[in-house]
């Protein structure tokens, strides 16, 4: 132990000395402790693998006018939808009423291409995957807390508070696309 | 009177004696069976041993579950049906675990509402209030985590809903809530990742939870037993030993309770359960009904009752705070609603909404609750489930933020007894202010 007076002395002398001290002894703690502790917490992340399986290809040849298959990209569903020319009139027709993410049908679809709409299935509310059909909009409807999309899938009513995602995508050749 | 009296543990032999003086464990168990408890507890105290027995009944099963289960995305399932299929009585440890949540939540209830009436969350104990609502979160995380592991749809449905409940977060910070997603998922969705990931998490939470209630007892302990009267234990005549008296009280509830237990195992293993989840989980179809477990359902209810994603959210962890609140919003010096009239009602009034909202829960939002007509294409009208659980969410947080903090201000209470001996043995009650002196006069 350090003598009091002595330590009182050396106190005078330089005070801020020993704050010095402290002050780098607890930045040098803390600096390890979250140095350490970030390792153990990114570990949740996703891992290399995952992070690799980035892209899918579909040939959408089989899918006929008003179908539509869900394929599987990265874990999560994505629907291709060969759309009516009906679904999309009337997509097209709703472009400017009032909905909670407007967005114009044009801006879902790539040029040219409006009978094929690409969607990731995973309602925007808590990530159940809508069903196609139902609903007073003739799109989507969410099974879990009844969110209503249109042909468009846009959110037009429910807790969700965004339009099904679009992912990026491209069409590779006439009957193929590449999700991701 | 608080803490424990003066031991009264005299080691007779010399090895309890070189023992006591080493590791006084022996001591500790005396001590502990020796506890002054009120006299008068009624059955609503033994719910406290029984969820004793439910924890070390899951953690036993679990354990042995864990060795025949395996946590892999394309394997769990089929291994749950070899548990019941193949293993030597593995039909039996899966349906007492599976079932064995159940009865956990049923008595956790129980033991909470109890609570609730007779003021036991009121000072002093207040730590151990608040412990008891650390245990049941961490319950309700287990519960969570375990319904995942069989792999089935509703455990991936359950997955992806409660997990999502953080993506609302997005609405606070963009990004930040597909960040913790992520980060929960291990990847883009839920997947085997996250599968793992719970495996791992459920195998872990139930020794916290044993942990929490160490401190549990330790709080309880201090200050002792609340008792119907909630008046407090004044001398030693107000008390018994726990041993033989409330040993053998709670050994008989527990052994009714788990008559009941094994009727679910033996004659009803699926009535709590969902034929949803005997379907292996696929990401690219959600069932078309899906709901929690029956114990998750008045808070789901609440999710569901609000259109609106973040305040959705909000409103359901929400009522689960409002436990945690609940010693410092009740401003009644009373304890006991035995003499409180009127708070008497609105808790029962409360027990019955959450009850409603429970069976909210399990419906569909729009059905009927009372049907006053059809739309034109014969869909029908009237008091639908969603208008009936706003009403009902509305009680459930009136009945915290509004009843209990007005009306121990405003109401009247009977004659609170001395003692919690007059009840019984009849003799002068006397007014709530004076129970102070009650220790000069007795
Ligand atoms: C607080 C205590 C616990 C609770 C409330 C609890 C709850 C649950 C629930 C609800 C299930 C799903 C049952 C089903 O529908 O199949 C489950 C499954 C499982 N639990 Fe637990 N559990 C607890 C403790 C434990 C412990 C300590 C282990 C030890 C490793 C464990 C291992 C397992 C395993 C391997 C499964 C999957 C097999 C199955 O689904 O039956 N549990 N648990
Ligand atoms: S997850 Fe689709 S409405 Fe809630």
């Amino acid at each position: 132990m350090v003598d009091t007076a002595n330590a009182e002395s050396h106190l005078k002398d330089d005070p801020s000395r020993r704050d010095f001290i402290h002050i780098a002894a607890v930045t040098g703690a803390v600096g390890g402790v979250a140095a350490l502790a970030w390792p153990l917490v990114d570990q949740m992340n996703p891992s290399g693998d995952t992070l690799a399986l980035a892209t899918v290809e579909y040939d959408f040849s089989k899918v006929a006018l008003g179908q539509q298959v869900s394929i599987n990209w990265r874990g999560k569903p994505v629907f291709i939808r060969h759309r009516t020319p009906a679904e999309i009139a009337k997509a097209v027709a709703d472009d400017h009423a009032a909905m909670p993410d407007p967005q114009t049908d044009e801006a879902r679809v790539k040029p040219g291409k409006a009978d094929w709409l690409v969607l990731v299935g995973v309602c925007t509310h808590l990530g159940c995957v809508p069903g196609f059909g139902g609903g007073e909009y003739g799109g989507w409807l969410c099974p879990c807390h009844g969110s209503v999309y249109d042909t468009s899938g846009r959110i037009r009513h429910g807790p969700a508070p965004k339009n099904l995602a679009v992912p990026d995508y491209a069409f590779t050749g006439p009957t193929k696309v590449k999700i991701g | 009177m608080s803490g424990h009296p003066p031991s009264t543990y005299e080691p007779k032999t010399g090895i309890e004696r070189w023992l006591d003086a080493r590791l006084p464990i022996v001591r500790l168990a005396v001590d502990l069976m020796d506890f002054p408890t009120p006299k008068n507890l009624n059955y609503w105290w033994t719910f406290g041993g029984i969820l004793a027995v439910c924890l070390v009944t899951q953690i036993v099963t679990g354990v042995i579950l864990a060795m025949h289960y395996v946590p892999n995305a394309d394997m769990a399932f089929n291994s749950v049906e070899h548990i019941m299929r193949d293993v030597n009585y593995g039909w039996l440890v899966r349906y007492i675990h599976a079932n064995g949540a159940s009865m956990f939540f049923l008595a956790v209830y129980i033991h909470m509402a109890r609570g609730m009436y007779y003021g036991s969350y009121k000072a002093p104990r207040e730590v151990l209030w608040l412990l008891g609502c650390i245990i049941y979160l961490l319950m309700m995380a287990t519960a969570f985590m375990g319904y995942v592991l069989p792999w089935g749809q509703m455990s991936f449905a359950g997955a992806v809903v409660i997990t999502s409940l953080f993506s609302a977060f997005d609405q606070v910070i963009p990004g930040l809530g597909t960040a913790i997603t992520t980060w929960l998922w291990g990847g883009f969705a839920v997947g085997g990742a996250t599968l793992n990931r719970f495996f791992s998490l459920h195998y872990l939470l139930p020794f916290m939870i044993a942990g929490v209630v160490v401190l549990h007892i330790w709080a309880l302990h201090v200050p002792g037993n609340n008792n119907p009267t909630g008046v407090e234990v004044k001398s030693k005549q107000d008390t018994l030993p726990f041993h033989p008296y409330y040993t053998v009280k709670d050994g008989f509830a527990i052994v009714a309770f788990f008559v009941l237990f094994a009727w679910f195992v033996f004659f009803a293993p699926e009535a709590l359960g969902h034929v949803d989840n005997q379907t292996p989980a696929n990401p690219l179809v959600t069932p078309a009904h899906i709901v929690p477990e029956w114990y998750f359902l008045p808070f789901y209810a609440i999710l569901r009752s609000i259109p609106q994603k973040l305040f959705g959210v909000l409103a359901m962890f929400g009522s689960i705070g409002m436990l945690f609140a609940l010693p410092w919003l009740d401003t009644s010096k009373v304890k006991s609603m035995r003499y409180r009239p009127s708070a008497r009602i609105f808790f029962l009034l409360f027990v019955a909404t959450t009850v409603l909202l429970g069976w909210c829960g399990g419906k569909e939002p729009d059905d009927m609750v009372m049907t006053m007509g059809h739309t034109a294409t014969g869909d029908p009208t009237g008091f639908s489930v969603v208008w009936f659980s706003r009403i009902l969410a509305v009680y459930y947080f009136a009945y915290f933020l509004l009843v209990l903090p007005i009306l121990g201000l405003r109401e009247t209470p009977t004659q609170v007894p001395a003692n919690i001996s007059t009840p019984v043995l009849g003799g002068a009650a006397m007014p709530a202010g004076s129970a102070a002196q009650a220790e000069k006069k007795g």
